[in-house]
């Protein structure tokens, strides 16, 4: 190897290695999301005696860590369908179409989606238009008179969590 | 006067060799034919790039008064708007500015597309272009979130979600866009980033490539039917055209400034009159009565995702805007040679207006929306169809409101348009069809109603229903 092909080699050389230092913390950084673990926890949204059986409420939570400047961002709200005193069902906001916000019809006994014209009935199965799938649920239990819900991420139409 | 001005330049341009420089770029030559009314063809790109100026500074000028922060966003929108002096004019000028630099780009392309300009040997401009539209259309969509009202939350978790139906990555990719589990804390500083500093450093290199291509490659010549482009014989030919071509500046030059002036002009004025856009509700989630749109450009593409056919959503989500721009971005390897002439290049000209009249298309159903559900907060049908009912008949057509049935179906010019008109559906069905089909649904769209109605409610229903024979 001449020395000119040495210092050409050298150049490049470091020069890889200045992205490298600099590149695997920034993309380390940037990437993060990934690798959080998905919160676990359960927060209560209500007494159960407040929910009547029969009926569709909506609830919401604040996100148990949030930021301190998320605001209402934080906030999370979900449909709750009282079965009977001791069983729910607890759905997501989210159409499972796109994320829209679906709406309960409490006369029409519907969930009706805003955007694309989803439609679910009370147990949130499919009643018509685009959602491939019924509305996604959460679990649930009651602890000491208080419904509980389970935390969660965005649910999406791979199943939720990567 | 002038001649202090004309003194200054002359020392400057000797100091700073202006004369091989920004003199030599200015001039350089270009095909005379562009003197003839077809020069006029050639506007847009310039006007392109006034817009895209128009948009940086309006742009630092916002982010200078601009919350990042979810919990101030809303807020500091509101003060630019109705407070800071000329606040709203400034963000009136970078709404407008964002819709014509879409569009502006999107007539420059079909230009160079309809000229075959994008044939050799300029088949890197035309590749470095069709990244800057995809980074414009990326700066108005980040752009549209950092409005961050409901209508921008929900955006970013209907994006969110059809970034999640890409194959194996589609979890992450969907993780990534939010940051996090959900829209938060963590959502809206790292859109602003993307738009403040990341697409537009996109957009300044590639930019730069793309005007040092244009005036490397040169300024195509206006296509001749008949002249086809042959690798071996058109940069000869082309040397040649250029030795008795004209100056750009300013013979050329002019008509970019008429344009881009009328466009910036446009522009402003649209910004003073109408102003910046009405932010929608704050963004919280918990307020679920939402109409979340996106904005006029992209209406098209929403009402896309209503129609897909049912099973094909991921295809058609993740497929079609990667083949799409995979072709784009690819067409000129694929067509190098041959007719630049668009009266020699029916498909071109089909393909142009086939997509103009297809997209315009799903403007309008987007902008009507008709597959959704309309509110009945309030909504009654109209007096003509209330009067001389029966009493059980009155009780249905509340019912027919108040049930929802008004969401999706028309009777009189009022309701929703997503199901049958209903006006004269009992000269269409029978008793028991009626009851039938309002019981168990029909088809993809209508819902089974069995457990919304009391047998009583559904017998009122359908007297009112009866009482409908049409016209």
């Amino acid at each position: 190897m001449d020395r000119r092909r040495f210092l050409s080699r050298v150049t490049i050389g470091l020069s890889g290695a200045i992205a490298a230092l600099v590149g695997v913390p920034i993309v380390g950084y940037l990437i993060a999301p990934l690798f959080e673990r998905e919160q676990d926890t359960y927060v209560a949204v209500g007494d159960t005696a407040k929910f009547q059986p029969g009926t569709t409420t909506l609830v919401q939570f604040d996100d148990p860590s949030p930021l301190a400047w998320a605001g209402q961002t934080a906030k999370t709200a979900l449909w709750v369908r009282s079965i009977s005193e001791t069983s729910f069902q607890v759905f997501n906001v989210n159409c499972t179409h796109l994320g829209c916000p679906v709406d309960w019809r409490s006369q029409a006994k519907l969930f009706l989606c805003p955007c694309h014209g989803g439609v679910y009935y009370e147990d949130g199965t499919v009643a018509g238009g685009p959602p491939p799938r019924p509305l996604f649920e959460r679990a649930w239990r009651v602890e000491a008179g208080k419904l509980m819900v389970k935390t969660q991420r965005l649910p999406t139409p791979g199943g939720g969590a990567p | 006067m002038s001649r202090l001005v004309g003194a200054i330049g002359r020392w400057l341009g000797l100091r700073f060799e202006l004369e091989d420089s920004v003199g030599a770029v200015l001039t350089h030559p270009v095909p005379a034919a562009l003197e003839g009314p077809v020069g006029w063809w050639y506007v847009f790109g310039s006007a392109t790039l006034a817009m895209f100026v128009v948009q940086v500074v309006t742009g630092v000028g916002l982010a200078m008064t601009y919350v990042p922060a979810p919990n101030s966003a809303y807020e500091s929108l509101q003060f630019i708007s109705g407070q800071a002096t000329l606040g709203g004019v400034l963000r009136g000028i970078h709404f407008f500015g964002a819709g014509a630099m879409v569009v502006l780009v999107l007539v420059h392309m079909t230009q160079v597309f309809l000229f075959g300009s994008y044939k050799f040997p300029r088949e890197a401009n035309w590749m470095s272009g069709s990244l800057l539209l995809l980074a414009t259309l990326a700066m108005a969509f980040t752009g549209q979130l950092l409005r961050w009202d409901q209508d921008a939350f929900w955006s970013i978790v209907v994006a969110a979600e059809q970034a999640a139906r890409a194959p194996i990555i589609g979890g992450f990719l969907a993780t990534l866009v939010v940051a996090g589990q959900n829209v938060g804390g963590a959502t809206l500083t790292r859109f602003y980033a993307t738009h403040v500093f990341l697409i537009p450093a996109a957009i300044f290199g590639l930019l730069g490539l793309h005007l040092y291509l244009v005036i490397k490659r040169g300024i195509s010549e206006p296509p001749v039917p008949g002249e086809r482009v042959d690798t071996r014989t058109y940069l000869a030919r082309y040397k040649e055209l250029l030795r008795r071509g004209i100056p750009f500046y300013p013979d050329a030059a002019v008509r970019d400034a008429v344009v881009s002036f009328v466009a910036v002009l446009a522009v402003v004025a649209l910004a003073v009159v109408a102003g910046a856009p009405m932010l929608g509700k704050p963004p919280d989630p918990t307020i679920i009565v939402a109409d979340p749109r996106p904005d006029w450009y992209f209406i098209g593409y929403f009402a896309l995702l209503a129609i897909i056919p049912k099973g094909l959503e991921s295809l058609v989500i993740i497929g079609l805007p990667a083949l799409a721009f995979g072709f784009l971005f690819l067409l000129p390897l694929i067509r190098p040679r041959g007719e630049r002439h668009p009266s020699r290049r029916p498909m071109a000209l089909a393909a142009v207006g086939l997509g103009v009249l297809v997209y315009g298309a799903l403007t309008v159903a987007g902008f009507s929306a008709s597959w959704v559900p309309v509110s009945t907060e309030g909504a009654s049908l109209p007096a003509a169809v209330l009067g001389g009912l029966g009493p059980h008949e009155t009780a249905g057509a509340q019912l027919f409101v108040q049930k929802d049935c008004f969401a999706c179906h028309q009777i009189a010019g009022a309701g929703g348009r997503r199901g049958p008109e209903l006006g004269d559906i009992a000269a269409r069905l029978s008793h028991d069809q009626i009851v039938t089909t309002i019981l168990n649904g029909k088809g993809q769209a209508m819902p089974s109603f069995a457990g919304a109605f009391t047998p009583e409610e559904l017998a009122d229903l359908v007297a009112f229903l009866e009482t409908r024979r049409g016209p």
